[in-house]
């Protein structure tokens, strides 16, 4: 046993960036995930209206904070597009308190902050307002996490599993006769990740189906709008795994890159943990993820039926994540793929190739050369 | 003549210089072959040949990469996709019409004796099947520049002889074959061999050019040497010593037994022995 144990510590050794990540990472997620976990909502974004929208404002509980006046008309429209958590609109014969049930942990505490309003005694001058809670009015659980584990599911595959298929061709070796094989390496890259958008987007469409089949999560908004966010994400996460499976030698670091970009996902997003209530100093990590911003729009779509219109934030952000993520790992595929120097004329790229390429050197300097005829 | 191949080539690894300034050159219609032992730098000098690697220094000239056929060290098969599906791919992947491709696979199937396992996963395969598998894969697309690394290791005698079958009729056809083995008798079947040592030539040419320049004698005996200087000469093949006098020894003391006529094996072994001391 002792011979396995100091060839295990020799292995061990040796991988180091296996070795950093099982001691560094740990240590950085926690710091991050200790600040991300937390239920405590103390700020709730409500908008008012009516003839005593500024009377009611002053009466509001402290965590509410009144991000705009509107029009009693617009009052639930503002909810819907996700600019407030709570609407509360004056001019009947008692407030009416709106609540966002997409929002379930903000909705929550504005529930048990307006419960004390309520109570005799407290409320003792204006009526007590009645609440409303819209888009998941029983706040369950399940109408709220279903879109976002879809999200997730999304993530394994396109992030979790392209890593593994990459990084396998160049642990068996394929991967080099790639490279001196005919095919660019945009087809080569196009190639390895069309089969995994293809099961991501069946993956999807099964886990909406039982969603909605069996939780009965309510699909309100269009199909359209929520499969145009979900191939944006798909491309940003399908793009991660290609650049992990890029900088990885073989499967297991992989695995554990994957799984590093995989957890704080799951945990930073607003899948789990409200945003507002992260801690600032963590929170802006949360706006890299793309999870984050599929979650606005899957729960949008599918909860308060947000338009394009309303969802063109985090589709903006989706976009730009989406191309900084290909732009990186197609760089990264190129060079995985492609010799340091000489690529052009190895690959028979124009210019470079043929009967009229020059005789000399490609590269300048009688340093490195290599040419075709 | 159009010639393709290494111009004084070397290849550093970090500090170590795996090639130092290695020509060879692929001639259309000719076999050549790299021998040496592990580590003499043959799969380097391969892949610089096949466009893989670029060289540090030194000029490397080849046909383009739709016109090359490269077996890498691994043989560059998918073990979970069957003969027929890998074949089918680098087909594809080379653009070569179907018609073609589907009569060229079952050629060299047949010939190769790879035809009964066509729909068995690759991964099924012996290592021998499988190493046929990845030369046939290199002929496929009828390259004119083919760079085999090890085509034949690992493999029966027969399976090795429908091998250079394939070799010989692609360099039949004019395609110029680069490729390295272990064997020397192979090597001796080429029209070209360069004897590869730490990344430095050793000895090239035709196999006779090769045989003929092997300077001083060659003898026999069934005994080992009894002399020290004289041992680190010798070395057992096929249940005999042979030991190299260097020319210009005069008469060695002890000198016994019955000269040979080297061959290439021999050729090789004196050519490791005359070699500087680095």
């Amino acid at each position: 046993m002792k011979a396995m144990i100091i060839k295990e510590f020799r292995q061990l050794r040796r991988d180091r960036r296996t070795l950093a990540m099982m001691i560094v990472m740990p240590v950085i997620l926690l710091v991050i995930l200790g600040y991300a976990a937390s239920f405590d909502v103390s700020f709730i974004p409500a908008v008012v209206s009516g003839p005593s929208a500024r009377e009611a404002e002053a009466l509001l509980p402290a965590s509410f904070h009144v991000v705009g006046v509107v029009p009693a008309a617009q009052a639930q429209a503002e909810l819907r597009d996700g600019h407030a958590a709570v609407a509360v609109v004056t001019g009947g014969p008692r407030p009416v308190v709106y609540l966002d049930g997409s929002q379930i942990f903000t909705a929550r505490a504005a529930e048990q902050a307006l419960a004390t309003l309520a109570r005799p005694g407290q409320a003792s001058g204006p009526a007590a307002p009645a609440v409303r809670v819209l888009y998941n009015p029983e706040l369950r659980t399940s109408d709220i996490m279903i879109p976002g584990i879809a999200g997730v599911i999304l993530v394994f595959v396109g992030t979790v599993i392209t890593s593994l298929g990459v990084v396998r061709e160049r642990q068996t070796g394929t991967l080099e006769q790639l490279a001196v094989m005919p095919l660019r390496p945009r087809d080569v890259f196009l190639g390895k990740i069309a089969p995994y958008f293809a099961v991501a987007a069946v993956d999807l469409a099964i886990v909406l189906a039982v969603g909605v089949a069996l939780f009965g999560v309510p699909f309100r908004g269009s199909p359209a709008v929520f499969a145009l966010g979900a191939l944006l994400f798909v491309f940003v996460t399908l793009g991660l795994g290609v650049l992990i499976s890029s900088v990885s030698q073989n499967q297991g670091q992989a695995i554990q890159l994957a799984v590093m970009t995989l957890l704080p996902q799951v945990l930073l997003s607003g899948l789990i943990f409200p945003l507002s209530s992260t801690a600032a100093g963590v929170r802006w990590i949360a706006y890299l993820l793309p999870l984050t911003y599929f979650n606005e729009i899957a729960r949008g779509v599918m909860l308060r039926a947000e338009p394009v219109t309303a969802l063109w934030q985090p589709f903006c952000y989706l976009a730009l994540l989406g191309a900084a993520v290909m732009t990186l790992a197609t760089l990264r595929f190129r060079a995985f793929l492609a010799p340091p120097a000489g690529r052009g004329s190895a690959r028979g790229e124009p210019g470079l190739a043929g009967p009229a390429a020059p005789a000399g050197p490609v590269l300048a300097g009688d340093k490195v050369a290599l040419e075709e005829s | 003549m159009n010639a393709w191949g290494l111009s004084g080539v070397s290849v550093r690894h970090g500090r170590m210089l795996a090639l130092d300034g290695v020509t060879l050159a692929a001639v259309p219609g000719r076999i050549a072959a790299v021998v040496g032992g592990d580590g003499a730098g043959k799969t380097t000098l391969l892949r610089c040949a096949a466009g893989v690697l670029p060289p540090s220094a030194g000029r490397v000239r080849t046909p383009g990469i739709r016109q090359t056929g490269y077996l890498s060290p691994s043989g560059g098969i998918y073990l979970d996709l069957t003969v027929d599906e890998n074949l089918g791919f680098r087909a594809a992947a080379y653009g070569l019409p179907a018609a073609r491709a589907r009569e060229r696979v079952a050629e060299h199937l047949d010939r190769t004796g790879l035809a009964a396992a066509r729909g068995r996963l690759a991964g099924q395969l012996s290592g021998g099947m499988r190493k046929k598998l990845g030369v046939i894969a290199a002929l496929l697309p009828g390259p004119a520049l083919l760079v085999l690394d090890e085509p034949t290791t690992g493999i029966d005698p027969v399976s090795r002889v429908d091998l250079w079958w394939l070799i010989g009729q692609a360099a039949a056809a004019g395609a110029a074959v680069l490729l390295s083995t272990t064997y020397l008798d192979e090597a001796q079947r080429a029209g070209h061999v360069l004897v590869l040592d730490a990344g430095r030539p050793l000895a090239a040419g035709t196999p006779a050019e090769i045989i003929s320049a092997v300077p001083g004698t060659i003898l026999l005996s069934s005994v080992p040497p009894a002399d020290e200087a004289q041992r680190r000469r010798a070395w057992r093949r096929a249940g005999q010593w042979r030991r190299w006098e260097p020319p210009g020894a005069g008469q060695p003391p002890g000198r016994a037994g019955q000269v040979v006529r080297p061959d290439l094996q021999d050729a090789v072994v004196v050519a490791a022995l005359a070699r500087p001391a680095s």
